[in-house]
């Protein structure tokens, strides 16, 4: 249950169905993570990484995402903590990316 | 009347292009005699090194001169070898540019030009220190380094760190690790270095039952796991490696594996790769996403497979046939599965082995089949000798691009604890 809506989650909490995501949602997930309210900077990342994933079916790494999101690196650690590839992509409704190997 | 020539030309001349050029040269011998095809390597260099060599340069167990052979001999005599750097693909008239003015058409191209590792993404890594006590040991230079480095060690923090993933040969600083270990208990220092492995992974390994084998003789060996830890920068005058969360790890020898990235010029063709220059591959196909005559095997595509020496062999298995039944016209029939396996040097002539695809995570067992003589996941001697028969098996079979025995392209299920 997030934000007052059943959706369909892994174990680790990643949404499997990215058309059941709302706004509600992913300020409902951001807040269980340890961020209490989403800013422009959040979001301008959070609408890039969904939109990548909508239109390439895989979900950008830290890298790409800093190169192409229009947020360095160094920012993205600071509005995610801790790994910010695996928590934007919890918070815009997308499933787990796979690690790489 | 002469024939229409169809031209083959393939990008890299390395593990993946050489066994790519060999293959498909057996395949279209009486095609290439008759002028029917044409078959181009280009690369910019011709020195080939045998890169899993370069685990052991570090040690003294290899000389540079044991891994490196001129590329040229190892490619078939009825193919063109071109020694230029490639400048562009012009995907939209079929052909290459190369940096020196010469534009080559092609019915199909094959991309196979590797990762490039660059220290230079990363903050401070290439500041003081550099060749100093912060060594790239992925290349031959940082490697000859590092191995003079490591031999007038007195002791202090070594460190073994990854920038960030994907790498080639994920587990090959694992294997670093356990190797200094054991070199530095050879040299009777051992007591006085602590020994670090630090991992932007959560753990030691990516896949779950690997790692966890893996994270149980790191701690066997009295080597410290690191794990989530993004380095951001690194200060080699003060010493230490400074994540993007703030956290530090001190060192005095520094053994960095630094990001890596496809070659430049594929991301001048829009839509060919990714921000990070990979080429965007069909995983099962080895087919460009960008366009059909383009396709991509070995370290340079995309693909979730791991980038490693045999992963680009049994990719060459398929793509051969793919890229036959495209000049023919025909439909694709085989598939690439993800299969890939490794050797994973413990030190004390002992290793492991690991065999895994995209669907089936590495497992304890036998290779190559119920009783095979490997065993999977378990360290023993005949997987260290496995391992360093890999050398006369790379040059005299696997780039020459046959079928190797009892190892099968698609991952067999035999033999495996599932
Ligand atoms: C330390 C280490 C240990 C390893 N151990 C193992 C192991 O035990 N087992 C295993 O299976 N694999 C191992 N590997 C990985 C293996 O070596 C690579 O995966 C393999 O070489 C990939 O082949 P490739 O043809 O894709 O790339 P490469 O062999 O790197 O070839 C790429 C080629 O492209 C050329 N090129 C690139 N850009 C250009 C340009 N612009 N113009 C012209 N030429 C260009 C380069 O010169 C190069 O020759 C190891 C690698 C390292 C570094």
């Amino acid at each position: 249950m997030f934000a007052g809506a059943t959706v369909e989650v892994d174990s680790e909490g990643f949404l499997q169905d990215p058309a059941q995501w709302t706004k509600e949602i992913a300020e409902a997930i951001a807040a269980a993570n340890g961020i209490p309210e989403l800013t422009d900077r959040h979001w301008l990342v959070l609408h890039f990484m969904r939109d990548t994933f909508l239109t390439t079916g895989t979900a950008p790494t830290i890298r790409s995402l800093g190169k192409e999101s229009g947020v360095e690196v160094k920012e993205l650690y600071k509005l995610f903590p801790k790994g910010p590839a695996k928590l934007a992509a919890k918070i815009c409704g997308i499933p787990k990316p796979h690690g790489c190997i | 009347m002469q024939p229409t020539t169809r031209h083959i030309v393939i990008l890299g001349g390395g593990t993946a292009g050489t066994i790519m050029a060999n293959r498909l040269a057996r395949h279209y011998a009486g095609d290439i005699k008759s002028g029917e095809i044409d078959i181009t390597v280009v690369d910019e260099n011709d020195v080939h090194v045998y890169q899993p060599g370069l685990l052991f340069l570090p040690f003294g167990m290899y000389d540079a001169d044991d891994i490196v052979k001129p590329r040229g001999k190892q490619l078939p005599s009825s193919a063109h070898y071109l020694q230029a750097r490639i400048a562009q693909v012009d995907s939209a008239q079929s052909r290459v540019l190369l940096e020196n003015g010469t534009a080559l058409p092609y019915d199909v191209l094959i991309i196979a030009t590797g990762t490039r590792t660059a220290p230079e993404e990363t903050e401070g890594m290439t500041g003081p220190g550099w060749q100093e006590k912060v060594f790239d040991w992925y290349t031959l230079e940082g490697s000859r380094a590092l191995a003079k480095a490591l031999s007038t060690f007195e002791g202090g923090n070594l460190v073994i760190s990854i920038t960030d993933m994907p790498i080639k040969c994920p587990v090959a600083p694992l294997e670093f690790a356990f190797l200094a270990d054991w070199y530095l208990q050879e040299r009777g220092i051992r007591d006085k270095v602590t020994i670090s492995y630090v991992t932007p992974l959560d753990a030691a390994f990516t896949k779950k039952a690997a790692a966890a084998a893996l994270a149980h003789l790191l701690e066997e060996k009295g080597i410290q796991l690191v794990t989530e830890f993004a380095t951001g920068s690194i200060d080699g005058a003060a010493g230490k490696l400074v994540s993007f969360d703030e956290r530090e790890v001190p060192f005095d020898l520094l053994a960095v594996v630094p990001v890596h990235a496809g070659a430049e010029f594929l991301t001048k063709t829009p839509g060919l790769a990714n921000a990070m220059g990979f080429v965007k591959t069909d995983p099962a196909t080895l087919q460009s996403q960008h366009q059909p005559n383009i396709f991509a095997l070995g370290d340079a595509t995309d693909v979730p497979a791991s980038k490693a020496g045999s992963v680009a062999h049994f990719e060459a298995e398929v793509l051969e046939q793919n890229v036959i039944r495209f000049l023919d016209g025909k439909p694709f029939t085989d598939t690439f599965d993800g299969h890939a396996n490794c050797f994973i040097e413990t030190g004390f002539h002992k290793a492991l082995l690991i065999d895994f695809n995209y669907d089936t995570d590495p497992v304890s067992g036998h290779f190559p089949f119920s009783v095979g003589p490997l065993t999977l996941l378990k360290e023993s001697r005949l997987n260290h000798l496995g391992k360093m028969a890999f050398k006369y098996v790379y040059w005299h079979a696997l780039l020459p691009g046959y079928d190797l025995p009892g190892v099968p392209t698609h991952m067999s299920l035999s033999g495996k604890d599932l």
